[in-house]
């Protein structure tokens, strides 16, 4: 293995004269990128949900997804996240969170998103498409099991109807007990 | 003095391994004193950090001999460094720990000559890496021991008969702790499974659900969380929380005790605090110690072929005991950061829609619908629509231009494969190769036009 080493101060002293334009000077996309890459280009999308890419067609790290229901409560609205994919992906879930305000009980108003595979229930087998159809499955199916917004767990238990209403109005702008709401209908 | 065939040396227990033979030896070893003054003079480490593993490292490696060597670390002195990294004094708290430890070392090994380098592994140029022999890791976290992975496998080429070309291949060491546990490894890309290969090995993260941050706690992990991964948002707007500033660090544990009064859960601490934040277990200095001398002792086997290498990683376990184990684990064939992928020959006139078309048609391949990226470009993407209609344009260029005209280099792709008769999504590391490409060289702009 040493006589490597005085043969490779050689070339080195070598190459350096020549300024040859190696292959390994390209900076290489990391494991988690191209993964990344694989599962963006995988994505089969419903036609409620549309994706984004802010930072353009080479930073796929950082995009958003703005998910219109077309059945549920939600039906309609306008609901927009925002995903941060790290260098670890997929040994760690990508970070999503919600942009818009909505009266959801597993989403609060800081925009935290309580979804199960996000968290505890992420495993590397999982991408962006699964994410992305967990997300739509919280309009479709809230529930009052897990909580965010404790208030708004509440009474989609006890009453739904009620639920419904502040949806819609919380939807069309208006303001539910003390919060007040962006219109995004 | 008395006239000797070998001249003396301090390093009596050195020169027992590097001057004489052995039963052990890899073949390649050559005992002498021109190894031994081989290594002194040519050899250069890097020791990627200078911290618990990266003091014990530098004062290893140094009184094994090595004359070169470099550190590099991004962090400065704290006091709660000064129970193991023993290179540091209270005075020294608050400088770079790079260049304190390299002072040091450098004051009690005599010729030792090291080089600090104050800054993160990022922000290294990546030919920085390719000057040394070996590279020694001392590093903690998983991010960190990708990114230098991804570097030392990126230098790795290979052969036209898919073996990896010897000279190309970069050795790591990489050593890791946590309390009384560590493990030390050898990676030779090409040869020994790289970090990519093992990364199955971690144990998923222990991640809380958030609604039961919110709602219902039950221990002491769940009230810090709480504070901080929601109290800390609905209070501090915008501010993003710093795990290094101590009034951060204060203000998650005023929260979370005031979290666990609240539901009568004992067993919050300002350290415990530190540790679920962090993610910090507490270390001791001895299983640094260890780990670090196997780390030392397998660079000097690897350089001087002196006894076979440690194959692959060995784990140790200081726990109720002493327990130690080597696996020899295996490489993946199909590792995307350091396989040798699928070799291509490529007109340089091709273009990109036409390569995608062939890719469907390769007997390795069969790849369908195929997705492509180079360097840090997406050159194509099938989907989703919006970047595939961005990407369109790309189709009908030569791909040797989107390539940047190099000769050869590593591609990826990524799409469904009928290989083995079954629909499989894939995504494969392709070496493509042009014939015919101007193969500009010093010879030829020499000798001129």
């Amino acid at each position: 293995m040493l006589g490597l080493f005085k043969v490779k101060e050689k070339q080195r002293e070598e190459s350096q004269n020549n300024n040859r334009r190696g292959a390994s000077s390209v900076k290489k996309k990391s494991a988690g990128e191209l993964r990344l890459h694989k599962d963006i280009s995988e994505l089969n999308l419903p036609k409620s949900c549309k994706i984004s890419f802010p930072n353009g067609k080479d930073d796929l790290m950082n995009f958003e997804v703005t998910i219109k229901p077309d059945e549920g409560y939600y039906t309609n609205g306008k609901f927009v996240f925002t995903f941060q994919v790290s260098n670890v992906y997929p040994h760690e879930a990508p970070k999503v969170k919600c942009k818009t305000k909505v009266y959801h009980p597993n989403i609060d108003l800081e925009g935290n998103v309580c979804l199960n595979i996000l968290r505890e229930d992420w495993k590397p087998v999982l991408n962006i498409n699964t994410v992305i159809y967990g997300l739509f499955h919280l309009f479709t199916e809230p529930n009052y099991e897990d909580p965010l917004n404790h208030d708004a767990a509440a009474v989609l238990r006890d009453n739904p109807k009620t639920f419904e209403n502040n949806v819609k109005r919380a939807m069309m702008g208006g303001q539910v007990g003390q919060t007040s709401f962006a219109r995004c209908i | 003095m008395a006239d000797l065939d070998v001249p003396q040396s301090k390093s009596r227990d050195l020169d027992k391994l590097l001057l004489r033979h052995g039963n052990l030896v890899d073949p390649g070893f050559f005992p002498g004193p021109q190894l031994r003054d081989d290594i002194r003079e040519f050899v250069k480490i890097l020791v990627v950090g200078a911290g618990g593993l990266g003091c014990e490292l530098l004062k290893d490696l140094a009184l094994s001999g090595f004359r070169n060597l470099d550190v590099i670390d991004m962090d400065r002195i704290e006091v709660t460094n000064l129970n193991r990294q023993f290179l540091f004094r209270l005075e020294d708290v608050g400088k770079p720990k790079a260049e304190v430890a390299a002072k040091r070392v450098m004051e009690r090994v005599s010729g030792v000559e090291i080089v600090p380098h104050f800054s993160r592994i990022e922000d290294k140029e990546v030919e920085f890496y390719n000057d040394f022999n070996i590279i020694a890791l001392g590093l903690d976290s998983i991010e960190a021991r990708k990114y230098i992975n991804g570097i030392a496998c990126g230098f790795l080429e290979y052969n036209d008969d898919d073996t990896p070309v010897r000279d190309t291949i970069k050795p790591m060491v990489d050593g890791g702790t946590e309390g009384f546990k560590g493990h030390a490894r050898v990676i030779m890309p090409g040869v020994t499974p790289c970090f990519e290969c093992t990364i199955w090995l971690f144990p998923p993260q222990v991640k809380f659900p958030l609604c039961t941050l919110a709602e219902t706690p039950r221990n002491a992990a769940h009230c810090i969380e709480y504070a901080h991964l929601i109290k800390w948002d609905e209070v501090h707007k915008g501010k993003s929380f710093d795990p290094d500033v101590p009034e951060h660090m204060k203000w998650v544990y005023d929260e979370a005790i005031r979290r666990a009064e609240l539901f009568g859960i004992p067993g919050v601490t300002y350290s415990l605090t530190q540790g679920v934040v962090k993610n910090i277990i507490p270390a001791i200095a001895s299983t640094n110690a260890i780990i670090s001398a196997a780390c030392a002792l397998e660079t000097l086997k690897i350089v001087s072929a002196c006894s076979k290498t440690l194959t692959n990683y060995l784990t140790y376990n200081g726990g109720e005991g002493l327990y130690t184990k080597v696996t020899d684990f295996p490489r993946l064939d199909d590792c995307l950061v350091c396989g040798p992928g699928i070799l291509i020959e490529l007109d340089t006139s091709i273009t990109l829609s036409k390569f995608i078309e062939m890719l469907e048609d390769h007997p390795k391949l069969l790849l369908s619908k195929a997705s492509v990226t180079y360097g840090e470009s997406n050159l194509y993407m099938q989907a989703p629509p919006v970047l595939e209609e961005m990407l369109r344009e790309n189709l009908s260029k030569p791909l040797y231009d989107l390539m940047g005209r190099v000769q050869k280099d590593t591609i990826h792709v990524s799409g469904t494969s009928l290989k083995d008769k079954e629909r499989q999504s894939i995504q494969t590391k392709l070496r493509v190769v042009f014939k015919g490409a101007d193969v500009v060289t010093d010879m030829d702009t020499a000798i001129g036009a």
